[in-house]
């Protein structure tokens, strides 16, 4: 129940991410959730799209360098407290968080919250055992 | 194989008597019609009669890449221009470029010497030859050219750049041998990789790489992703363009092709001449050329000759591969600094790419070291302590090379220009910045 989340490298000049957004829109790609982490010379944009595979090809031919992440997206519910239940389940069982970030769902109460952990697989065992819902590809692009 | 077995495998005094001949022709000519050299021959108190052995040669004047400038363009030329059917001519980074004419001999000789270079590398009349470096003023393309023409090779006059165009001719036509310089031949295998063409499906057997500067570890990754023998040429534009030295199939050292230019090499600083074996500025003694025939011109690159045979069976003698030029040392806080330093640091580190650039700069009172490198697509991460960890790793073994701490900054792909011709390796802000 990973999802595929792109990791791209860029450097901190103005323009760069905008030509990013630009690649991505001119290969019909719909952007679902991002994230960016910077340092002083370089970020690393992070982001969620419909169809990874057709948006890390536009990008490659274009000389960015990209690379699939596999993460986690699961869902809470769209209200107080919501993403801090989600922390207290991965924390009780001792699982640390790389990086989050989160969006919420337009036809639902619920949000989504990325995250990225060392073992996926653990962690979603853990989620799930305590009735959290984490959401595949499939229902990434058909959101 | 050789290409002209009488000439590359002739016997050692033979060669020498003939040198000898040759150098004393040769100065006589230009000290009859160039008028530079006859100044500075007279300057130096040498008249051509006094050229009695080879070992008189250390009583000619040197000829520097100043000098060319001072007789921009045709000052230095041993003929008139009617007899000079071409013009080729060196980038020149700084100052006017360096202009050198060949006669109808001179540009026989050339492709004579180039059919002996791509013989090194085994080439017969059976092989396609891939050339992609530049042609035009650059005397990479038409060199090339020349000699695999005259082995009777099938030459794909391709040039540089248009990438997958170069690969795309590759899988179509069966190359087999492939001449460029070493960081184009680095570029091409990533658009093959790009466009998913693994060279284990391509005919490349050998490839023919020059025109700038390419440690041993370059040369691992070339023949490792390119799937290919590398072979190392060696020329400049000053003596001929490409055809002045070549390794052979041993891969242990180029073969000068001493018959036409006398190798010395001497101290950088006193130029004095250095003994066989020891490590120094090569120079370079045209001996048979006719329009532009330099003495003793002065590469700037360092290198040493080789004692003892080759296992080929050429007599040639062999010089190392070329590292650096002695133009291109830093002097960094008082450290010298040699580009190939920190090329050797990031061939020997999996996460960086050998893809790099140095930028000098004064701040304040200090000079700052600063190398911008790019990510392996493979080691790039999505976590930035992981990125910044290449970066801290590569700043230590920089330091641990030269003895400075490098900003290391970096850089996305492409970033650092990769041009079809040479790189800019180093900019060094503190000469650009003053008048």
């Amino acid at each position: 129940m990973k999802i595929t989340q792109l990791s791209i490298f860029l450097e901190n000049t103005a323009g760069r991410l905008r030509e990013v957004t630009g690649i991505l829109r001119d290969a019909g790609i719909n952007i679902r959730a991002l994230s960016l982490a910077e340092t002083s010379d370089f970020g690393i944009l992070r982001v969620i799209v419909n169809d990874p595979q057709k948006a890390m090809q536009a990008l490659r031919q274009q000389h960015f360098t990209v690379r699939e992440t596999p993460i986690l997206a699961v869902e809470v519910p769209d209200r107080p407290g919501g993403l801090h239940s989600l922390l207290e389940a991965l924390a009780d069982e001792g699982i640390n968080i790389e990086y989050v970030y989160g969006f919420v769902e337009k036809r639902s109460d619920n949000a989504l919250i990325v995250i990225r952990v060392e073992d996926p697989d653990r962690a979603i065992t853990v989620l799930q055992a305590k009735g959290f819902q984490v959401v595949g590809n499939q229902e990434i692009s058909s959101l | 194989m050789y290409w002209n077995e009488t000439e590359e495998c002739q016997p050692t005094e033979q060669l020498r008597r003939r040198q000898t001949e040759n150098l004393q022709k040769t100065v006589a000519r230009v000290y009859e019609r160039v008028p530079f050299y006859r100044r500075r021959m007279e300057d130096q108190g040498v008249a051509p009669a006094e050229i009695r052995s080879l070992e008189d040669i250390r009583l000619l004047p040197f000829t520097t890449k100043d000098d060319m400038r001072e007789g921009y363009p045709f000052g230095l030329f041993a003929v008139p221009l009617t007899e000079v059917v071409r013009i080729h001519s060196s980038s020149g980074t700084t100052g006017k470029p360096v202009v050198a004419g060949y006669t109808r001999a001179d540009i026989a000789l050339w492709a004579h010497l180039m059919a002996r270079t791509f013989g090194c590398g085994e080439v017969t009349a059976r092989d396609i030859v891939q050339v992609a470096y530049g042609y035009g003023l650059f005397t990479g393309g038409l060199g090339a050219h020349y000699g695999a023409e005259l082995i009777g090779a099938t030459v794909i006059p391709m040039s540089g750049g248009n990438n997958k165009r170069q690969i795309m001719l590759m899988q179509d036509f069966g190359t087999t041998a492939l001449a460029c310089t070493p960081s184009y031949a680095l570029a091409l295998a990533e658009t093959a990789a790009e466009m998913g063409v693994s060279f284990d499906a391509l005919k490349l057997r050998v490839g023919f790489f020059g025109a700038e500067p390419w440690p041993e570890e370059m040369r691992t990754a070339i023949e490792q992703r390119l799937r290919l023998k590398a072979i190392d040429i060696y020329g400049l534009t000053e003596v001929i363009g490409p055809g002045v030295a070549s390794e052979c199939m041993e891969q242990k050292g180029l073969h000068v092709f001493e018959d036409h230019f006398y190798p010395e090499i001497i101290h950088p600083d006193t130029g004095e001449p250095l003994p066989d074996g020891e490590r120094g500025e090569m120079v370079f003694t045209c001996l048979t050329k006719e329009a532009f025939p330099l003495l003793r011109f002065r590469t700037r690159d360092i290198t040493r000759l080789i004692p003892g045979r080759c296992a080929c069976g050429r007599t040639l003698r062999r010089m190392e591969k070329v590292s650096d030029r002695s133009d291109d040392m830093l002097i960094i806080r008082g450290v010298n600094v040699f580009p190939s330093q920190i090329e050797n640091v990031l061939l020997s580190i999996e996460e960086a790419e050998p893809h790099f650039q140095i930028i000098v700069r004064r701040e304040g009172p200090l000079d700052e070291l600063e190398v911008l490198f790019e990510v392996d697509e493979a080691h790039f991460s999505d976590e930035v302590k992981a990125l910044q960890a290449i970066e801290r790793k590569v700043a230590d073994e920089i330091e641990s090379a030269i003895g400075l701490r490098a900003v290391v900054r970096l850089v996305e792909p492409k970033t650092i220009e990769r041009s079809m011709g040479k790189r800019r390796r180093v900019i060094d802000l503190r000469k650009e910045s003053k008048p």
